[in-house]
């Protein structure tokens, strides 16, 4: 029996290094929330976190720092980023499913998930170069001239349009998120089964009708999980932003303002923190954008479970 | 106008509302991978590769040091991920198939992936960089590991899942004991989706930038100590596209197009792999 039990040894080692493995994924989370907490203790001690949430203030040289003003850019440009590219993203995945003929399906997914592939510098880089001069000369003016007398909401569009500001961020932001949003969308809508659509098609429905009555409803947990999903992306991205948003600390009113996200002022002044308040104040900053988009994502996730659940009968 | 004509024309308005959304859609992405490949070709020449920055603000020199600490960081990140991935994919997917355990790991990694990159960069500053004292390749290489590991991890699981459990069967019936099993059969089974998920987790570290900004810096000479601050591709892209001069932006549109060029090719790789094992 001497070599079962030296096989019986090597499997239980081979099966707690295996284990071991699978675990440094919660090690890291809860390292992560660890080490977030106690770096930011002294900014937490010192500004409490209603009081940080809620300020307004960043102010490296007097010490004052608040969430309020990135906490705001972050859920502006994700929000009007989502605005676009839901839109957007569901129609590419009605056409690539419903409407495009079969030749055109293949090549147009796999263009949707090369494009997805591509790091989020390029498209930040991209904005810079390409996308801010042609917001400052053409997009932003026309949207000043055709909205900007309009009474209440005039002052979105306030300002001297310099193409880094809010809205080329936010354009950014969506052209980003349409590959990764559009290709679960497709995934949920090939969830529909043919014969529920064929039936409908039998009773004389018209193609959009089956859009709407079938596939959407039917794939509605999945494009809403794939949504949540694309938000807690748009939360947490840097790169596409960091070029085109201009690291302004103050509540924009305007779409054609510099702002700033919670990842922005990271990549920006996390090395050039010169006090330890200043770090731990950033690290705080770190902490509130990684208790949101883990929510956010941990929603997004429920949603696409219960999808799966609900369709895999 | 009938109620038959008022759906015909309802069915049109909308399908063709999605279309312009697609053409809209697909029109930004066009014009971002065109306009990358026009610039970027356009900056590529021999020094890019051979020769190390010139001094800020001089014409010429070459980005050698980016190119040469980006290959060290990614493949040492893929030396530390890789195997973590594999074998905590392996634990979920076989030693502990069905527990809770593996369905609580396998949603957290899922969330794992999507987690800003930005915040484990500043956890691995907190962690490495400063009871160290100083930046370094190796924290570079973890934080990308980091991001990496639970991409590798759920492909694993996913990939094994797929080998017939009648196959394991067979082999215990041999006599075989699970950890055999496991490395003589089922990895077999599966290398060619595990090889696949191993691209696709390159390709998607290979483009990252935010957890390198405070954890290998930068450099602007040549260096291949890992213990030292390095220059990386991406983090490069980033200086030398908000810095004033026209021959950084230039390397920048050209070391856009590179990094593109290689995460593109691996996940076309990583495609056809696919394509060509799972064919029916």
């Amino acid at each position: 029996m001497a070599t079962s039990r030296k096989t019986n040894i090597i499997d239980i080692l081979f099966s707690s290094l295996t284990a071991l493995a699978s675990a440094t994924i919660v090690f890291f989370i809860i390292g992560i929330v660890f080490v977030l907490i106690r770096e930011s203790s002294l900014a937490i001690g010192k500004f409490g976190i209603f009081n940080f949430l809620a300020s307004t203030a960043w102010n490296p040289v007097k010490g004052m720092f608040g969430a309020a003003t990135t906490i705001y850019g972050t859920f502006v440009t994700t929000a009007l980023a989502l605005l676009f590219a839901i839109p957007t993203a569901i129609g590419i995945a009605i056409f690539v499913t419903e409407i495009a003929p079969n030749f055109l399906k293949g090549p147009i997914g796999v263009a949707i998930e090369l494009l997805a592939a591509i790091p989020s510098i390029i498209y930040g880089m991209w904005g810079l170069f390409t996308l801010a001069p042609i917001m400052s000369r053409y997009v932003e003016p026309a949207l000043q001239a055709a909205m900007g007398k309009l009474p209440g909401i005039g002052f979105l569009f306030r300002g001297t349009p310099m193409g880094i500001d809010l809205l080329t961020a936010s354009v950014i932001l969506a052209i980003m998120i349409i590959p990764f949003t559009a290709s679960i969308a497709r995934d949920s809508f090939n969830l529909t089964p043919a014969v529920v659509k064929e039936s409908a098609y039998a009773i004389g429905a018209t193609q959009w009708e089956v859009v709407k009555n079938i596939v959407l409803p039917y794939s509605k947990l999945g494009v809403f999980g794939g949504a949540a999903l694309s938000l807690g992306r748009a939360l947490g991205e840097t790169m596409a932003v960091a070029f085109v948003l201009g690291n302004n600390h103050k509540i924009a009113t305007s779409f054609f303002d510099a702002a700033s996200t919670i990842t922005v002022s990271l990549a920006n002044e996390f090395t050039e923190a010169d006090s330890d308040l200043y770090l731990s104040s950033l690290y705080y900053l770190a902490l509130v954008l990684f208790a949101m988009s883990f929510i956010i994502l941990a929603v997004a996730k429920f949603f696409l479970l219960k999808a799966e659940k609900k369709y895999s009968r | 106008m009938t109620f038959e004509q008022k759906r015909k024309i309802e069915s049109v308005t909308a399908l063709s509302l999605s279309g312009l959304a697609a053409a809209v859609g697909l029109f930004w992405l066009v014009y971002i991978l065109t306009d990358v490949i026009i610039h970027g070709i356009g900056a590529l020449n021999l020094n890019l590769f051979f020769k190390d920055p010139a001094p800020a603000g001089v014409e010429g020199g070459g980005l050698r040091n980016a190119f040469v600490g980006q290959l060290m960081i990614t493949g040492a990140a893929t030396l530390i991920g890789v195997p973590v991935g594999v074998l905590g994919g392996t634990f979920l997917a076989e030693y502990a198939r069905g527990r809770k355990i593996a369905r609580v790991i396998s949603i957290l990694s899922d969330i794992m992936v999507s987690v800003p990159s930005i915040v484990v960069g500043a956890f691995i500053y907190a962690i490495i960089v400063r009871p160290l004292h100083h930046f370094s390749g190796w924290a570079g290489a973890v934080a990308l590991a980091i991001i990496m590991i639970p991409v590798v991890l759920r492909t694993t699981e996913d990939m094994l899942s797929l080998v017939p459990w009648t196959l394991r069967e067979a082999a215990f019936a041999l006599g075989a004991p699970y950890y055999k099993v496991i490395i003589q059969v089922v990895y077999r089974g599966a290398a060619t989706g595990i090889l696949t998920g191993i691209l696709l987790s390159i390709a998607r570290v290979a483009g990252e930038t935010a957890p390198l900004l405070f954890t290998s810096f930068n450099n602007n000479f040549h260096s291949t100590n890992m213990n030292g601050p390095m220059a990386s591709l991406t983090v490069t892209i980033f200086q030398y596209a908000m810095g004033p001069y026209k021959s950084w932006h230039a390397q920048a549109w050209g070391a856009s197009f590179i990094v593109t060029l290689f995460i593109l090719a691996l996940t076309i790789a990583g495609r056809l792999i696919i394509k060509w094992r799972y064919r029916r």
